[in-house]
């Protein structure tokens, strides 16, 4: 059985950033993941980033990717693609399903000493009448199609949801080529950022607020032509004799994600239910360790946000792990975990980011709580 | 309703969000519109202006404030905000036209000398207008920016061109 | 009528995989070696990559990172195989999967 100290599970950001952390103490990593390249979201991003220069501000999302890659290299971590990870074992023995070049599979156990899951999220649907048709899809696979794969899904969108992604997503169909027709919202407010927003208002998008779609029109061969859209009242539910309808080949949801959490689960890690991060994540303390001792998690997959405190709670739980192994020293480990939870922490300042400042906060005490083993100085 | 309804500023909310230069600078030459009106992490402006004419700090969620006196319109900041929400109003062009220097990441870049559809933050045409400058080195990673010459009394609105699909 | 993005502000266009072709349903379609199988569908037209067993709806793309399986489609004689996920050979077969398709 091959061994390993460290497994990454996720070669997003956040397992990037860990395995990079890990490597650089010393460690045998391994990343893997079942996409068929690394880098998660970061190599969809094609904005220039927010925050500060200690967060890669002002470059694009697949710059940082690229820079990286080029870090995890450096630190001899070693990257298998294309492989899924099956079963999590007890005594941290992982089942991995790894595609070979010629497209044949096969099955490994590896034996790790200590695991980090960063398996990111995952798109919520939105059910209406004829969402199943080809043309609805999530807005990341669009933005999937247009900056990875450089291919339009359709020439006419309409983008249901108005945080970052359905913002963000909608202004790079634009600059792909694709017409946005209309940015459908169902709550009495714009969920993102107001420069993104504004972006796409320049551009003559018509957004509206309230509204939600309530039907796919369908063509004779079964894919998607245009929509109906409703105002809602304050329950959201459509209000009669307020349809609208309009063409359309693609219809992109952008209603939110939540943490994938499959292995958490497989590994008897103890989950809680936090709606501002989008639903079920494990319990982890300021090590980003779970219930299970020696395993850490970190990114989305322990509560969404964003690359840049994926990218910081990676190192986190790449230091930490290294640690365990005795591979970095208590002071050491202290003093950068210190650091990250400043930097964490002037992430999460602003209207849009305290409220996680604070479920975080419930979520470290409530691990504490449960879980009982304590906070960073012990 | 506000721009956390519509997603467009208009004029009087972003003026009661943020200090925009006087009539008095305008009337000195080219300074930069700071639309920015949100606390979020983020402050790639305050670094990138080599005359120090942006001021953030600490916490870094501070709005930007432009030192008007400092800023010489040289649009550097226009290329380097991530959400593309600075831009360079000269209202002294001439004697009937005003420029304004916006962001432009959509293919086809405009040339000098393109006459464009002028749009306002609601993407409504204004006016018609004269590309006078495209600027896309290197250093501005791929975030051209582009002055529209139009007329004066458009210079508080235009705030970008109408896209052409190709 | 293509649908790949030939022209683009922020990122270069120019494939750096191999031209190849695949076929689609009896019909030959260009692609590029190692971009996703759907990638080259899409930018055929084809939007329809498989039917559902009971009703016979159509399903194409949705999450576009292999968890979804609504792009499941019949390569090279294998049912069931994501897509989204799976990089294109020269010469490879793909079919329109109707329902769960035994192993041809």
């Amino acid at each position: 059985m091959l061994q390993k100290d460290i497994l990454v599970i996720g070669a997003g950001p956040a397992g990037l950033a860990a395995s990079i952390e890990a490597g650089k103490s010393g460690a045998k990593v391994l990343l893997v993941d079942l996409n068929m390249q690394p880098g998660g979201q970061l190599f969809k991003q094609i904005h220039k980033f927010f925050g500060s220069s200690a967060h890669h501000s002002g470059m694009r999302g697949f710059q940082i990717g690229t820079q990286l890659l080029e870090e995890a290299r450096e630190a001899h971590v070693e990257i298998w693609m294309q492989s899924t990870v099956i079963g999590i074992f007890p005594g941290k023995k992982i089942g991995i399903e790894r595609e070979a070049a010629d497209g044949s599979k096969e099955l490994l156990t590896i034996q790790a000493r200590k695991i980090i899951l960063a398996t990111g999220a995952s798109e919520n649907a939105i059910r209406f009448q004829g969402w199943t048709a080809p043309g609805v899809m999530g807005a990341g696979a669009a933005q999937t199609m247009i900056n990875v794969n450089h291919v339009l899904p359709g020439k006419k969108v309409v983008m249901l949801g108005s945080g970052n992604v359905g913002l963000i997503v909608s202004y790079q169909l634009m600059q792909a080529g694709c017409d946005v027709a209309a940015l459908i919202e169902a709550a009495p407010k714009i969920g993102g950022y107001a420069v993104h927003a504004a972006k796409i208002r320049r551009a003559g998008v018509p957004i509206y607020i309230k509204h939600t779609i309530t039907k796919a029109l369908l063509d004779t061969d079964g894919c998607l032509r245009g929509c109906i859209i409703a105002q809602v009242d304050e329950h959201f539910h459509p209000v009669p004799g307020t349809e609208k309808e309009i063409a359309c080949d693609t219809i992109t949801l952008a209603a939110g994600l939540r943490p994938v959490t499959d292995l958490a689960k497989l590994a008897g890690c103890r989950l809680t239910y936090n709606g501002a991060f989008g639903g079920w994540l494990p319990l982890h303390n300021k090590k980003m360790e779970t219930s299970e001792t020696g395993i850490f998690t970190a990114g989305d997959s322990t509560g969404v946000e964003e690359a840049n405190t994926a990218l910081e709670e990676g190192k986190l739980a790449g230091i930490s792990a290294a640690e365990e192994l005795g591979l970095l020293s208590c002071e050491i480990a202290n003093t950068q975990r210190e650091e990250i939870w400043a930097r964490l922490h002037s992430l999460r300042l602003g209207p849009f980011g305290e409220r996680r400042m604070l479920e975080k906060e419930h979520i470290l005490a409530e691990y504490a709580s449960k879980i009982g083993i304590s906070v960073l100085s012990e | 309703m506000s721009f956390i309804q519509t997603g467009s500023l208009d004029y009087t909310e972003l003026a009661s969000l943020q200090t925009l230069p006087t009539e008095e600078r305008f009337a000195k030459g080219p300074v930069a519109i700071l639309e920015c009106v949100q606390e979020i992490p983020c402050n790639p402006c305050e670094a990138s202006c080599q005359f120090g004419a942006i001021q953030i700090g600490e916490p870094i969620t501070n709005l930007p404030s432009l030192l008007s006196e400092r800023c010489v319109g040289c649009g550097v900041c226009v290329s380097r905000c991530p959400g593309l929400a600075i831009v360079i109003v000269n209202k002294i062009y001439s004697k009937t036209t005003a420029t304004v220097a916006f962001p432009y990441e959509y293919y086809p870049v405009p040339e000098t000398g393109d006459i464009r559809e002028a749009v306002n933050r609601k993407g409504e045409v204004l006016c018609r207008g004269r590309i006078i400058k495209v600027s896309n080195p290197a250093s501005y990673d791929h975030t051209p920016v582009v002055t529209i010459e139009i007329p004066k009394k458009f210079a508080d609105e235009v705030r970008s061109i109408k896209r052409i699909l190709v | 009528m293509c649908m790949r993005i030939e022209n683009h502000v922020i990122f270069n266009c120019d494939h750096t995989g191999i031209s190849v072709e695949i076929i689609v349903d009896g019909k030959t379609v260009a692609a590029f070696e190692g971009e996703p199988i759907l990638a080259s569908l899409l930018a055929a037209g084809i939007k329809i990559n498989r039917y559902t067993v009971k009703r016979q709806e159509p399903r194409g793309l949705f999450c576009g990172i292999g968890q979804c399986t609504d792009c499941a489609m019949i390569v090279d004689g294998k049912a069931n195989v994501r897509t989204c996920i799976t990089p294109v050979k020269a010469g490879m077969i793909i079919k329109t999967q109707k329902g769960l398709a035994k192993e041809e």
